[in-house]
């Protein structure tokens, strides 16, 4: 099986290579009978690799630790679930992953989109096709998880403990299903840009991916905040960290089209703009690929310097200089036929709205890259802290927070002075029932302030629209409350669910808010010692140490601090913050300690305790964070999901035709045994 | 959907009055931003240097002295020196071309011990020695973890019953 995985790898890349010939060669010549070769030995592509990755999971199962991928990280102790997870856990598994997602995927486009867009098919093959080769071969002769050792190990060197975290599990998956679906999109624009057939058809194909695309990315960013938050134990969720922006660049910019897209399925307008906005977006997965794997950025969680780093750059710049050369040389196809009307109308509201989703992009993306820039320019590596990203993308966050509310209200080419009257009145003034109640309560920061204010809004704007459309459905169907509000939202899922992932936003930014207000303390305690601190609510703590136990436990020694917490007298439990050794079957250590954390959480707020070391046998240092609503953050993340899945989710007339991605898999996987066998 | 204005086509002039406002709209949206982004850049962005790469950068340009910086370095083996309270320590870094003394006040990380690759975030004083503020210790090998036979355990590994019992030998 393992052999057989291997070898089927260098089918697939055998195969991806006739797809991406075929296809661009039917294409050129108009010979359709190329073009079903190329699809055929694109959906073989993604059996060979299904077949490849099938391979490596077996060597994971059957710990074959003459394989170098084996070895490194897993160990015959590793609990089964993260024996599985191992398959993406390093550089060459993950990669295999990304390029089983990859083939499936552009499998299940292909078969979904054959009939409505065949124009456009040969492009989106061949595409779809190169792409596939391109991680093919960084699989090949870049990072080869088939790659051998020279002898045996008796055992593996086991999952770094920090990666064995359900979270960790899945979230890494969750942001590749999100990256790469963002290729899709990308196969169609450049489709549509060859044939210049620029009008809105392509995009009904290409808006169910971005959407996919957002759906993943969203999940994944922030089940990646949760993790860094109770495992790497420096008490915040969000550090700006390269990889973290890697994966947030091309949400903003899908975010961004999912907006603009709406201008032109109504208006006609901004043409240019989404087919960059959709190219941008793949470049930006690529980059961020790049960025994690090459190890040219320092960053807590990238790879390790790696040769598959010099595969994606080159990849990157053929990918961009041909996007930028298809841009260029259709810009007159692409001419709008419609013009701004108004700066009082939705179009303008979506125009900012892009333009500071755009601008925080931006700004990520310069502070990300400013280490490399700065070594090239300035002649010395120079870095920017978190200071420089929540400068520049605070304000612009709450420009979005505002369109948030706007955009939805406000009327289509020009609204009048009626419309705004009617729409804002109520929002607005719950804005500053919020602002006045928090001023009222001696909130000062005015960040915070403003952020509160807004949100207040915007909730106010989505309410009005729940309430305005439920009470015209009781009016003219005379339903009760419940079912017309359900079937306001089952009937209109594009746009109520869009509320509900508005209203997601509305709570995460809630939880921003929060933010001003943490405040963090180091103790030294000695058993039986006890420090009083005050949160941000004024309530009064006292941490009472319990003393430092130590212990043996599965495949680790651990230290543990307990302290006693009590809010203004109150008792409110013990908290137990350990550091662990991990050991490997023959008792040696095989990572650095790590430290479990110990989180108190409630809707207020989050009391942190990371337990950091020890002065003596019976004094902890002991680190406690005060960070207000952060469990909001995570809230507002499910909100925003659900919201999409309801976006996502098939009108039930269209059901049957469109089909979902979910629906559309056994049927793609059927046409794909077909395929391969003809 | 309410207050759609309909039918009339907007005229030459309102058109292009709409778009040179969004475009002043954009504008001071933009250069906000731009500004915001230079200042802040000034504020927090720091030079990430070796101990070598300091020691030049101090020889060319006194003002160094007393600026913030990044160093990154190893932990010269036998150096740390730790205070009985556990709240402060010293010990040498290292690119093996220039050695500097550092002093910490706070508590360390736990992964940070004799030899490990440290990043430390703080000044140079006109002594010589480095005071930081903030210290990270950096495992070297976190995500890329082969068993290699210059590890310690691997004479350990070839001699253990496993070894030749391993499921997969010969797979």
């Amino acid at each position: 099986m393992i052999l057989l995985g291997e070898l089927s790898l260098w089918v697939a890349l055998l195969m991806a290579a006739w797809t991406t010939m075929v296809s661009f060669a039917g294409g050129v010549q108009g010979r359709m009978d190329l073009v079903h070769s190329g699809k055929r030995s694109l959906y073989a592509t993604f059996v060979f690799t299904v077949v490849a990755s099938a391979g490596l999971l077996t060597a994971l199962f059957t710990h074959d630790f003459s394989i170098k991928f084996v070895a490194s990280y897993t160990s015959i102790n590793l609990p089964k679930i993260y024996t599985f997870t191992a398959f993406w856990a390093g550089q060459a598994g993950s990669l295999l992953f990304w390029a089983l997602v990859l083939t499936a995927y552009s499998a299940v486009a292909v078969a979904s989109s054959w009939k409505n867009n065949k124009p456009l098919m040969p492009w989106v093959i061949g595409t779809l096709g190169a792409v596939c080769l391109f991680f093919l071969m960084a699989l090949c002769f870049g990072a080869n998880p088939y790659e051998r050792l020279d002898w045996t190990p008796a055992d593996g060197r086991g999952m770094n403990p920090q990666l064995q975290n359900p979270a960790m599990a899945i979230h890494p998956p969750l942001l590749y299903l999100g990256l790469i679906a963002a290729a899709v999109p990308f196969a169609f624009a450049v489709g549509a840009l060859i044939t210049r057939k620029l009008d809105t058809e392509w995009l009904a194909a290409v808006r169910r991916w971005a959407l996919l695309s957002w759906f993943f990315l969203t999940l994944g960013l922030v089940l990646g905040g949760w993790w860094a938050y109770v495992e790497l134990g420096w008490g915040g969720y969000w550090a700006w960290d390269a990889v973290e922006n890697s994966a947030f660049l091309p949400w903003l910019t899908g975010t961004a089209f999912l907006h603009s897209i709406m201008i032109q399925e109504k208006r006609g307008m901004l043409r240019k703009w989404n087919v960059t906005l959709v190219m941008a977006t793949f470049l930006l997965t690529i980059l961020g690929t790049f960025i994690t794997r090459s190890g040219v950025i320092n960053s807590v969680h990238a790879f390790s310097q790696s040769p598959v780093g010099d595969w994606f750059l080159g990849f990157l710049v053929l990918a961009t200089a041909l996007s930028v050369y298809l841009i260029a040389t259709r810009l007159n196809d692409l001419q709008a036929n419609v013009e701004l009307e108004s700066m009082v109308s939705r179009e303008a509201a979506f125009l900012y709205n892009n333009l500071a989703l755009v601008g925080i992009c931006f700004a990520t993306l310069w502070g990300t890259l400013y280490p490399i820039l700065s070594e090239w320019l300035l002649g010395g590596k120079q870095e920017i802290g978190p200071e420089f990203f929540n400068a520049v993308n605070g304000p612009l966050g709450l420009l979005l927070l505002m369109l948030t509310g706007v955009g939805p209200l406000i009327a289509w080419r020009r609204a009048s002075t009626v419309n705004l009257k009617r729409q804002f009145t109520w929002p607005l003034t719950a804005g500053a029932v919020v602002f006045v109640t928090l001023f009222a309560l001696g909130m000062r920061d005015p960040y915070a302030l403003m952020t509160y204010l807004l949100a207040g809004f915007v909730t106010g704007t989505i309410v009005q629209e729940f309430v305005k459309g439920i009470a015209a459905r009781r009016r003219m169907y005379e339903e009760k409350l419940a079912p017309a509000a359900f079937r306001l939202v089952t009937r209109n899922r594009r746009r109520y669910g869009g509320y509900i992932v508005h209203f997601g936003v509305v709570v995460m930014f809630c939880a921003f808010g929060g933010l001003m207000f943490r405040s963090d303390f180091q103790m030294l305690l000695k058993t039986g010692d006890a420090q009083t601190h005050t949160d941000a609510y004024g309530h009064t703590w006292t941490f009472t140490s319990r003393g430092i136990s130590q212990f043996d436990f599965l495949n680790r020694q651990v230290t543990a601090a307990t302290v006693a917490a009590t809010r203004d007298g109150k008792d409110m439990g013990l908290m137990v913050s350990e550091k662990r050794m991990h050991v490997n079957t023959q008792g040696q250590q095989n990572f650095e300690a790590s430290t479990e954390v110990y989180i108190l959480s409630s809707p207020k707020q989050d009391v942190y305790m990371v337990f950091t070391g020890m002065a003596d046998k019976d004094t902890a240092a002991i680190h406690i964070f005060f960070n207000p609503l952060v469990m909001w953050a995570w809230v507002g993340g499910i909100v925003m999901a659900i919201g999409g899945l309801i976006v996502m989710w098939p009108q039930a007339t269209a059901r049957a035709r469109q089909g979902g991605y979910v629906a559309e898999l056994p049927s793609a996987a059927r046409e794909t045994l077909v395929g391969a066998g003809v | 959907m309410q207050g759609i204005s309909l039918g009339t086509a907007p005229s030459r002039r309102r058109l292009v009055k709409a778009r040179s406002k969004f475009i002043i709209g954009a504008l001071i949206v933009g250069s906000t931003s731009g500004y915001l982004a230079m200042t802040s850049i000034k504020d927090t962005a720091q030079y990430y240097l070796t101990p070598t790469d300091l020691a030049a950068k101090v020889q060319n340009e006194p003002r160094f002295i007393d600026k913030g910086v990044k160093v990154g370095a190893l932990v010269v083996k036998g150096t740390i020196n730790r205070d009985p309270s556990g709240r402060s320590l010293s010990f040498k870094m290292t690119d093996g071309g220039h050695t500097y003394p550092v002093s910490y006040v706070g508590i360390a990380p736990d992964t940070f011990t004799d030899g490990v690759e440290v990043v430390v975030e703080g000044k140079l004083d006109s002594q010589g020695t480095f005071h930081a503020t903030t210290l990270l210790a950096k495992c070297s090998s976190r995500y890329e973890n082969a068993p290699e036979k210059t590890m310690p355990g691997y004479d350990n590994y070839k001699n253990t019953p496993g070894y030749k019992n391993s499921p997969t030998r010969g797979a």
